[in-house]
This record gives C-alpha cells, structure tokens and sequence, in this order.
C-alpha cells in the first residue's frame, strides 16, 4: 500500500534517472575533458609526493611543525610518521594525502570564488545556500555512484565527490569572513578610492583572512573523510585497506589504517588550522 | 575672501525604495512618520541646505537618528542622495559617475571614522599610507609621506607596529594620519573622538586645531556632543529628524538658540564659558568712542575679559581689528549676562 502511494505520487528518482541519462548521451566529450585533467593533475601530485623519500617527507613536516607550532609538535610529528612507517602503510598514506590535497585544490578553486560572489551578491548567496546544505548532507553513497557513471571508476569520480563534500565549508567561511568585514572598514576603503578590486584584495580578503583559513581547514578534514569513503569507486590509498578490512572482519587491519588516517589528520589539522592564527589576524578576529 | 567649498541643496535621502513615491508625498508636505506608515520608507534626510565655507570647521550635531551620520555619507557619496545637489568646488557630485567620484576621493576628500575602521593586517605605517597606496603612489614616496605625517602626531616611533598594539587614542591619531596623508582639501569626521575617554578626546581635539593652524583644510565633522563642537566649530549646524534645524556661529546659537530641541543640548553644559567680549556689551556704539583706554578684541574670552575688568574703574572698550569701537563692558554688564546663561540652562533641566 505505502509503496504504491510513494511510486505514483512524485517520481523524482526517475526524472533523475532521466537527467543523468541524457547527460550522459550528450555530454560525454566535456566529461571525459574534465576528467582527464583532473586524473592529469592528481596523477602528478602522487607522483611528485611519492617521488620523496619517506625521511625527506618527515622532516618537511615535521620542519613545517616546528615553525607554526613549536618542537613539541614536531616530535608528535615524527612519531606519528614513524609509526605509519613501521606499520607498512606508508605508501597508502601518501596515496591519500596526494588524494585529498588534489581534492582540496581543486575545492578551493571552486570554493574560494564563489564564497566572494556569494558575499558580494545577495540574490547569488541566497541561491547557493540550499545547494551547499544539499552537497553537505545528501548521503555521500548517492553521489558516489553517478560519479562513478560519469568517469568510470578510480582516481577521477573520488576526487570529484570528494569536492562535492568538501566545497561548502569554503565557500560558506569565505563568504561569511568577507561579510563580516567591518562597515566601517569597508567604507574606509571606498572613502579613500578603492575601486572594486581594491577593495576587495587590500580590505576584504586580507580581513577575512582567519574565517579563509578556517575554511581550507575545514575543506582539507572533509576531504580526508571522504576519499576514504571514495575508495568504494576505487580512489585508493588507505581507503583500500579500511574497505578490506570490512569485508574481511579484520578488526586489527582496520585499527591500524584507521589510526594512520587520524595521524594523518591531526598533522594536516593542526598545521593549516595555526595559519589562521598569526598575531595581525588574531587582532582581526578580534574586530579591532 | 571666503568662498564656499560645499553647497548643499535640497538634499533628500530616502531609505526603503519606492523613492519616487516618498519625494512626492514630501514635496506636498506630508510628515515623515506617516510617510513611514503608509510606505515602510524611512526618510534620512529630509530637504537639507547649507553651505560650508573654505577652511573653516563646520560641525553638524544632532542625537542619534537624526540623520548625521547618513549626511555626511551623502557628502563623499558612500550613499547616494535621493534627490538635491551637493557642490563641492563649483561641480555638482551628484551628477559624476562611479568612475570619477573614485577619482575625486583620492584627489579631494578623506575621512576619519567612529571606530577607527584601521586595518588590522597592516602595519601602522602601512594604515597611514593605505590612501596614497590606492591612487598608485609608489612605496618609496608613500611611506616617506606617511613618516612624515606620523610625526607630526608624534607616532613615528610606532610606524612598524600593528594597530592592536595601540591605545584607542593613538589609533584615532592613525585614522587622522591615513586622513591627512592624502593632503586632501576637504575631511569628513564621522564622531571621530566619539569612541575616546574625555581626556584622550580633548587631547585630539587640541591635535586637531594645531593642524588645523598649521595648513587650514575644511572639515566637515559630525558630533553628538555639544562641548565638542562649541571648542572646534566655526560653525555649528544642529539637525533634527533628518532636517535643519538651525546653523550658525557657537554664539549665534547659544544666545539664539531656534527651538527647545537646540536649547536641550545646552542642558548640561555650561554655555557661560563660552561667552566672549563682544557677547558681553552693555552700551553699543558709545559716543564717547576713540578715546584711549583699556581695551579687548571682540573675540576676548570671559576670563580675560574678567582679568581687564578686575581693580578697573572705567568701563571696557571692545575694539574690532580696525580700532573702531564697538561697545563697552562694565562688571554689572558681565554679571547679568553670565546670570542669564546661569537661569536658562536650569530652565530647561
């Protein structure tokens, strides 16, 4: 009886079913273009990370440690890379890190332009609200798998939901940063003759600064938890290993995968979070 | 002679929308608050005319919400008036485009703001220079400017800290700094010492005067405290509800102030203080004028005038520049005019 009554009222699933179809047919050439460069670009930062030796790698990070945050930091750094290292898995952590900061790249490229426009029109950020809150809540699964329709499986359809999940913290924290630019200040700049542009790179963005930092933070984290989901479409790195463990019940597999992707993300957490932080921008957070 | 560097005429600003509605309903003389009702529109600034001289200092006082804050934006266009002109140097701002009126702000005005509005990832030299930055002046001329105009204010010893380093009044003397670097001909304060504890404001107002004796620039400055702007105005000019109320020397108002909204900003001050020679003459025009004795400038203030008129049994003369006499000053004449003021700032408490 339910069933009936939810198939014949509003048939959404199939319009949609439709719309992928026909794009699909008809716009094949422009995914595969899309495609190609993105599977090009990531392809090359994989192979440029894994181009570096484990202990190169280790004492970047642990180098970059140490100027943000201290030498506390930088000896959790090194522990946390040793650890990953011993266990084996330091090829996949590599893999993901390569994954997720393609992802963030190409998140920010999107993300970072259109929070302006969002901040600088009404009618746009008004538009572009619901389809963030619809990226960041629809299920992850549901866009895996059109995705995958798209640009078959591997690298490709993982990066792409990937951004999909990871977009609207970069776009909404750059759009709110620049709204919460001060009046004042933003009529400084006009009263002193900022054309558009001026305004925006001398006033704008240099203020909003912490709340753009706040959100690559965020994008970054996102983009971690989601190509691990991605690995379902073949995306690879440590994924992998956490999806085998499932299918093989294999508790210890996944407790040491797992606990390479936390390592992983308290790294990347806490190095891009203390960019937020200098000393002139904690004053800007501060509304002074 | 004078000349007038702003003219102001029959400026409206109408917020809401449905401004060709409003300026309508205005013009055949309906009241503000029922054009409110009927429209949701709020007028700002409700037919205002005025005109600010060359290099004088033209204070516009109201309570908040009387729409000084909107009439001074009106002046460098960071709000477009609904309808009016506003002449600046014989050219109607209103008319230029978006593209001239940034070249007019770079060249012409600056202004200097309620909360500092400096900015927080520039350092202090960086914020003194932000205006000669935008119109393309290269590094080297714009921060020996800056240091320049730093030190005049005495803060060339803070050029390379940030903002959130300073005391409130040393940002406020940054704010001045970033005004005056552009060497502009007209400055617009917006509640510019609002913010400052009275010792810090009074510091800036001397600040102010100074430069002002230095190299005399017109500055529209807007103010909601009456002390203020009897110690700096040359003129004053009080609004009310978006309109005019009354504009005049300090004298002319505290000795003729237009209604009892003008007369309650006087409630707590003491306008005594501000009484000079020519304020306090008994007989005008005497016959016996042109003959020696002591004398003051028109401009004398009281406690001159009552340092002359101590141990003194002749009447005062007040002389103008020409050494035409004017009027006389005798003790009894001082004290009725200072009794006077006394009664009416307690009649209206």
């Amino acid at each position: 009886m339910a069933d009936i009554s939810t198939q014949d009222m509003l048939p959404i699933g199939d319009w949609v079913n439709k719309v992928i179809h026909f794009m699909l047919d008809h716009n094949a050439g422009a995914f595969d273009a899309i495609g190609n460069t993105i599977d090009w670009f990531a392809t090359m930062v994989e192979f440029l990370l894994l181009g570096i030796p484990p202990v190169v790698m280790g004492a970047i990070f642990a180098g970059v440690g140490f100027w943000r945050l201290g030498w506390k930091f930088a000896l959790f750094v090194c522990a946390a890379l040793g650890l990953i290292w011993a266990t084996g898995f330091w090829g996949q952590t590599i893999a993901t890190l390569a994954l997720t900061l393609s992802a963030t790249c190409v998140s920010l490229l999107l993300g970072v332009p259109v929070g302006i426009w969002c901040a600088r029109n009404k009618l746009v950020g008004m538009l572009v609200r619901p389809v963030l809150d619809f990226m960041q809540t629809m299920p992850a699964f549901v866009y895996l798998i059109p995705a995958a329709m798209f640009f078959g499986l591997g690298r490709v359809p993982g990066i792409l939901a990937t951004v999909v999940f990871a977009v609207p913290p970069a776009v909404r924290l750059t759009s709110l940063g620049i709204r919460m630019v001060n009046k004042e200040q933003v009529e400084a700049g006009h009263a002193f003759g900022c054309t558009s542009w001026q305004l925006l790179f001398k006033v704008q963005l240099p203020i909003a600064l912490p709340s753009i930092m706040a959100g690559v933070n965020q994008t970054i984290m996102m983009a971690l938890s989601m190509v691990i989901i991605a690995s379902m479409v073949g995306a690879g790195g440590l994924g992998n290993d956490v999806l085998a463990s499932i299918q093989r019940l294999d508790v210890g597999l996944g407790f040491e995968s797992g606990l390479a992707v936390v390592l992983l993300a308290i790294i990347l957490d806490r190095i891009t979070e203390s960019f937020g932080h200098t000393p002139t921008t904690r004053a800007a957070e501060q509304g002074s | 002679m004078q000349s007038a560097k702003i003219v102001v005429k029959n400026l409206y600003k109408v917020f809401g929308g449905k401004s060709a509605d409003v300026m309508r309903m205005l013009k055949s003389g309906e009241h503000k608050d029922d054009i409110f009702k009927k429209t949701g529109s709020v007028v700002g600034v409700n037919d205002v005319s005025f005109a600010v001289e060359e290099g004088e200092i033209f204070v516009l006082m109201g309570l908040s919400g009387s729409g000084k804050s909107t009439l001074i934006r009106l002046i460098n266009r960071l709000m477009d008036p609904t309808d009016g002109q506003i002449i600046l140097d014989g050219q109607d701002i209103t008319k230029l485009t978006p593209k001239q009126m940034v070249e007019l702000r770079r060249r012409d005005m600056s202004m200097v703001f309620q909360s500092f509005a400096l900015m927080p990832h520039r350092s202090v030299l960086d914020n003194a220079a932000f205006g000669l930055e935008i119109s393309g002046v290269d590094r080297k001329t714009r921060e020996a400017r800056g240091m320049e105009v730093l030190e005049q204010v005495g803060l060339a010893p803070f050029a390379h800290k940030y903002p959130h380093e300073l005391s409130g009044g040393m940002q406020q003397r940054v704010g001045l700094v970033r005004a005056l670097a552009v060497n502009p001909s007209l400055m617009l304060m917006d509640e510019a010492f609002s913010a400052l504890d009275p010792l810090k404001r009074a510091e800036m107002q001397d600040i102010l005067l100074d430069l002002q004796r230095e190299q005399r620039r017109t500055i529209f400055f807007v103010s909601h405290d009456l002390e203020e702007a009897l110690r700096i105005g040359t003129r004053i000019a009080i609004m009310e509800g978006g309109r005019l109320v009354q504009v005049g020397t300090p004298q002319q108002i505290i000795e003729n102030p237009a209604d009892d909204y003008v007369r309650n900003f006087f409630k707590s001050v003491d306008t005594s203080r501000y009484l000079q020679a020519k304020d306090l003459i008994e007989v005008a025009n005497p016959p016996h004028s042109g003959r020696p004795g002591l004398h003051v400038p028109p401009s004398c203030s009281l406690p001159d005038v009552l340092q002359q008129l101590l141990g003194q049994s002749e009447p005062l003369q007040v002389r103008d520049d020409q050494g035409q006499c004017l009027g006389l000053i005798t003790p009894s004449s001082v004290l009725s005019k200072i009794s006077q003021h006394r009664l009416q700032s307690t009649a209206t408490h």
